[in-house]
């Protein structure tokens, strides 16, 4: 039992960090139909950015934190505005092998700036550091923050969408552009803001894990993207509910076979899921099967 | 002045040269008509000038203005609406939300909730169900929708891209009534329809398309008359 609860409370830990990350996968591509591989470099940047802010500059968790989201955020941008607006009305296979080049070029650029080693985040102290007991289960303040983070992120994310001007104008774009065009939404701000969005909960994302796992490389966004990227699928590609449930039932089977002494499967465990979804539910656990309606 | 005015424009899809030169105008207050067979090019026309698609050549003059580098939301704010053909209401909103998206670019408050009062009185239907996801409204029903969003903008000159499509005669009649109201009520229309007919009642004038050219024109009454469009559109 204790031990079941300890996974829990891991399989919380990871699976925000899955959250976030499918967040950002799921909200592009249900608004322009990419699946942007350069996502989870966008992660991998915001973890470089926290180490940076924090072993440099010596700044606290929580401004390391702000600064990783806005730096995550310009980049996103960035990506969207050079690479991806020019292919708006190419194809989408075109789309996708200049979201690859984008990944390659991230990861290969920024092992250029901060070669290929790994890092690790200074140890954390005081508050950062502390950890208590329930029972016999240890939870860490590391853990409790990553959760606090993520919930307070997702509700404001909630809020955003289905709440301001500009979250309607995301839900409409995403549902049907030229739609979204005749009311007079400005269809390339909405899609910028969207990256916008996604790339500053990537940041955040980022550095969590730094704080959390300590060890940080050029290429740690590949594995945990890909698996963002089911967790997005999982829970029906396009659906922002759909992107943290399937976060935390990823983190939480991959921590759970891990924990139970299975540790060389876990990441098959993951993409067996994936294709169990495909076969039994393509459209994700949330998604609905469309008809057309004419 | 018209005020709309469509001079020389040529649109194309890649190869695809889908408008020859067309040439229209549609004056204040007047109900007018597109009509054609199919790929004729009066969706294009319509999306042309809403601003979806960039003519290759050829200028839009709004109330004598040259809008024709205007975006589609500059040209939302001029005046223009556009009840697009398929109706493309977003179907996971409810129907307030599609509503009030229609509002989009307004500020007046006040103005939108009287806005919203006049819609739902004109189609009492969508206030029953302005909770309801308009993807689950019947064909009809998103039909009005879809009018009534287009009206949420408070538009000067309506787009009406074959708003009887698929609908039943009971309906299609309501519907062309609705038109004619809001015409009425000060409206200027620019109507595309496959029910040449219908449409030729209703509008103060009409312009026929043929594969990307306008061919013939003339007053609703005239062309209901001509034998050519008898023959070809009314079905003898
Ligand atoms: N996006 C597009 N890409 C390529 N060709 C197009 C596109 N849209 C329209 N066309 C072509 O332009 C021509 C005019 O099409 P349009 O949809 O304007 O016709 P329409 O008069 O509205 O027909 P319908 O009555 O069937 O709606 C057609 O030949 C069509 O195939
Ligand atoms: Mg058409």
């Amino acid at each position: 039992m204790e031990q079941f609860l300890q996974q829990v409370i891991n399989g919380i830990s990871l699976g925000s960090i899955y959250a976030l990350i499918a967040l950002g996968y799921t909200m592009v591509y249900g608004i322009i139909k990419l699946i942007n591989f350069a996502h989870c470099d966008v992660y991998m940047i915001g973890a470089y950015v926290g180490y940076f802010c924090m072993r440099n500059f010596n700044m606290g968790f929580l401004p390391s934190l702000l600064m990783a989201m806005v730096v995550c955020t310009t980049v996103g941008v960035l990506i969207e505005k050079i690479a991806y607006k020019p292919l708006r009305n190419a194809t989408r296979i075109a789309a996708l092998i200049t979201a690859i080049g984008v990944s390659l070029f991230l990861e290969y650029g920024t092992m250029f700036f901060v070669k290929a080693t790994v890092r690790t985040y200074p140890p954390m102290t005081g508050f950062m550091a502390k950890s208590f007991k329930v029972g016999n289960t240890v939870i860490t303040m590391q853990q409790v923050i990553i959760a606090a983070v993520t919930v307070i992120l997702m509700v404001l994310l909630q809020f955003i969408v289905k709440k301001t001007r500009i979250g309607k104008a995301m839900r409409a774009v995403s549902q049907d552009k030229d739609a979204a065009e005749l009311m007079g939404i400005n269809v390339d701000a909405t899609i910028s803001f969207t990256f916008a969005i996604g790339s500053a909960l990537a940041g955040a994302a980022g550095i969590l894990v730094g704080v959390y796992y300590n060890s940080i490389n050029p290429l740690m966004g590949i594995l945990p993207g890909l698996k963002a990227f089911v967790a997005a699928v999982f829970g029906g590609i396009g659906l922002i509910p759909g992107a943290m449930i399937g976060g935390y039932i990823i983190g939480a089977t991959e921590v759970f076979v891990a924990g139970y002494g299975r540790s060389m499967y876990k990441d098959a465990v993951v993409f067996a899921i994936l294709i169990l979804i495909l076969l039994v539910k393509p459209s994700g656990l949330l998604g609905r099967d469309k008809k057309e309606k004419v | 002045m018209a005020m709309l005015e469509v001079k020389n424009i040529n649109v194309h899809f890649g190869v695809i040269h889908a408008l020859k030169d067309v040439s229209f105008t549609v004056n204040e207050g007047e109900i007018v008509t597109l009509i054609g067979a199919n790929g004729a090019g009066k969706t294009t026309t319509l999306r042309t000038i809403s601003g979806l698609k960039k003519p290759t050549s050829g200028s839009i003059l709004l109330e004598g203005k040259d809008i024709t580098n205007s975006s589609a939301r500059e040209r939302v704010s001029m005046g223009i609406s556009h009840v697009p053909e398929g109706r493309h209401v977003f179907p996971d909103m409810t129907v307030l939300e599609n509503l009030q998206l229609g509002a989009y670019l307004r500020k007046d408050k006040q103005g939108i909730a009287r806005d919203l009062k006049m819609v739902y009185e004109r189609f009492p239907v969508l206030e029953e169900r302005k909770k309801q996801a308009a993807g689950t409204l019947s064909g009809g029903e998103q039909q009005m929708l879809a009018i009534g969003r287009a009206l949420m903008s408070r538009p000067r000159l309506l787009f009406l891209d074959e708003p009887s499509l698929g609908l039943a005669p009971l309906l299609v009649q309501e519907i062309f009534d609705i038109i004619k109201n809001i015409n009425n009520e000060g409206t200027t229309i620019l109507l595309v329809e496959q029910n040449a007919s219908m449409a030729l009642k209703i509008a103060n004038r009409a312009y026929v398309m043929e594969t990307g050219s306008i061919v013939l024109s003339g007053t609703g009454a005239e062309l209901m008359r001509s034998d050519e469009i008898r023959k070809a559109y009314l079905g003898g």
